[in-house]
């Protein structure tokens, strides 16, 4: 068997489709778990352990079981407690529940890593719990969590990979049908590592680029 | 007699079971620079942050010119708590300086100092900048204004920080160690920027290092030693011997480095 590039660049239009799916389920999964993330470390953070404990087992259990065992649950067991949906809006649903559990960590750490002396600062100014949040911590948590918020955004495009699995029309279905169809899996299999390598490559440097942009608004050694 | 700034009294402070601070009874006169010295772990910063409201004190009162800081006595001599926006009143006659400066990393000089004015007194954007811009004009840095913190040298950011404070025009100011994160050369800059405002009369309570600073600018020097309040008095007598054993020993180690010509 030879190496044949003109199979995959003949369904070239197909493939396109099927990474358009992928962007969109990433991107979306992305923005609804940093946005569920927040709120879920923020109340964590502030509303007490009547809401801490709670919360933080829910993000214990989607942390400690596997990302494909969860989509199964949904799409498969969904349908016994009336949860009937389409593989795509299940995908989208499952990535963004898995993503929401792991930047809510992070936000917590974020939270935690702003020193009590910049709280204390803006409480001896005479400002207010609210204001102290809206204004000192979350801005100081969201440039400490840069880093680690990037690199998950990183993993969860790899992670979507597994949504082919329930039949969503993504990259990684799409090529890989195109490989069995045509008998080119070597070829189907090498365009889909590129493929993911170049996006997560591109995210990563968008990423350390504004990390680097934002460098002079992260706190000095005293 | 004119009414103290601060009046402590019979304060305790307890972390769990060790007791930080053992009936402290204390004052501070208006209008002076009152240094409180000691060893490490005698409660200095304690004491100046129950006075800043970031501790709370265990039992006894705090008073700021004649007004109950957080807790007052009930005429059968129970402490019960104010309210949170009587509080925040109080607390507004005193500006605080931290010794890891706590500037905001997100704000610039001007923003850090300017803050305050804008969320807390609405006071509108333009003037409250022109107002944290005569704050910095004061400590020096004006031409720093659009810095961010980690663009600044640790003195600045000090210097930025005492601004912050000032802006909200405090009748005290508590500073807690202002110069022990900086290295000597960028000493020098803060402490100049202190004595002018003792110069200017403001009532100040400073926990420091600085012996030299305590003899030369201090007015009152109060030495705390394992959380009890050994001594306080004008310079001239805390200096002068014979001294109390237990302060005589903490400042030999001082003077023993060169600071006796201060003294």
């Amino acid at each position: 068997m030879m190496f044949d590039p003109q199979v995959i660049i003949e369904k070239l239009p197909e493939i396109g489709s099927g990474l358009f799916v992928t962007i969109i389920l990433w991107a979306a999964g992305m923005i609804g778990g940093v946005a569920l993330g927040f709120v879920v470390a923020t109340l964590r953070r502030f509303c007490g352990p009547a809401v801490n404990l709670p919360l933080g087992f829910v993000v214990e259990v989607l942390r400690g079981t596997p990302f494909l065992i969860q989509i199964f649950l949904l799409y498969y067991g969904g349908p016994f407690v009336g949860l009937m949906l389409d593989p795509t809006p299940c995908g989208l649903i499952g990535l963004t529940v898995y993503s929401a559990a792991y930047y809510s960590e992070i936000f917590r750490a974020g939270f935690a890593a702003v020193p009590p002396g910049h709280v204390e600062a803006a409480e001896c100014l005479g400002l207010t719990r609210m204001q102290i949040i809206r204004r000192i911590q979350i801005p100081e948590m969201a440039l400490i969590v840069l880093p680690p918020a990037v690199n998950l955004s990183v993993i969860l495009l790899k992670e979507s990979a597994v949504l082919s699995i329930i039949t969503v029309p993504e990259l990684t279905a799409t090529v890989s049908a195109i490989g069995s169809q045509q008998y080119a899996f070597l070829e189907a299999i090498f365009l889909l590592a590129v493929i993911y390598w170049v996006l997560v490559e591109a995210t990563d440097r968008l990423g350390r680029l504004a990390e680097h942009r934002l460098a002079r608004l992260r706190f000095s050694k005293a | 007699m004119s009414l103290p700034a601060i009046a402590v009294k019979d304060l305790v402070k307890r972390f769990g079971e060790t007791t930080v601070l053992q009936d402290i009874n204390l004052e501070f006169p208006q209008g002076k620079v009152s240094c409180l010295i000691g060893p490490s772990g005698s409660g200095k910063s304690t004491l100046l942050r129950c006075l800043a409201f970031l501790e709370e004190a265990t039992s006894g009162m705090i008073t700021i010119n004649g007004e109950a800081l957080g807790f007052f006595q009930t005429p059968d001599g129970k402490r019960e708590r104010l309210p949170a926006a009587q509080i925040r009143t109080v607390r507004a006659q005193t500006g605080m300086v931290f010794q890891q400066f706590n500037l905001w990393p997100h704000m610039t000089a001007l923003g850090n100092v300017s803050e305050a004015l804008k969320t807390v007194h609405k006071v509108p954007k333009a003037e409250a900048e022109e107002r944290a811009m005569a704050q910095l004009r004061k400590v020096g840095l004006e031409n720093r204004a659009n810095h961010y913190p980690s663009q600044l040298s640790g003195g600045q950011q000090q210097r930025v920080a005492i601004a912050r404070a000032l802006a909200l025009e405090p009748k005290i100011m508590l500073f807690d160690e202002p110069t022990s994160a900086l290295d000597p050369e960028l000493t020098g800059e803060v402490l100049n920027v202190m004595r002018d405002l003792a110069a200017e009369g403001m009532t100040m309570v400073v926990v420091t290092h600085e012996i030299g600073f305590a003899a030369t600018v201090g007015q009152q020097i109060s030495f705390l030693d394992h959380g009890r309040l050994l001594f306080s008095g004008p310079p001239t007598e805390i200096f002068a011997k014979p001294r109390h054993p237990r302060l005589d020993q903490f400042l030999d180690t001082y003077l023993d480095r060169g600071a006796s010509m201060l003294v």
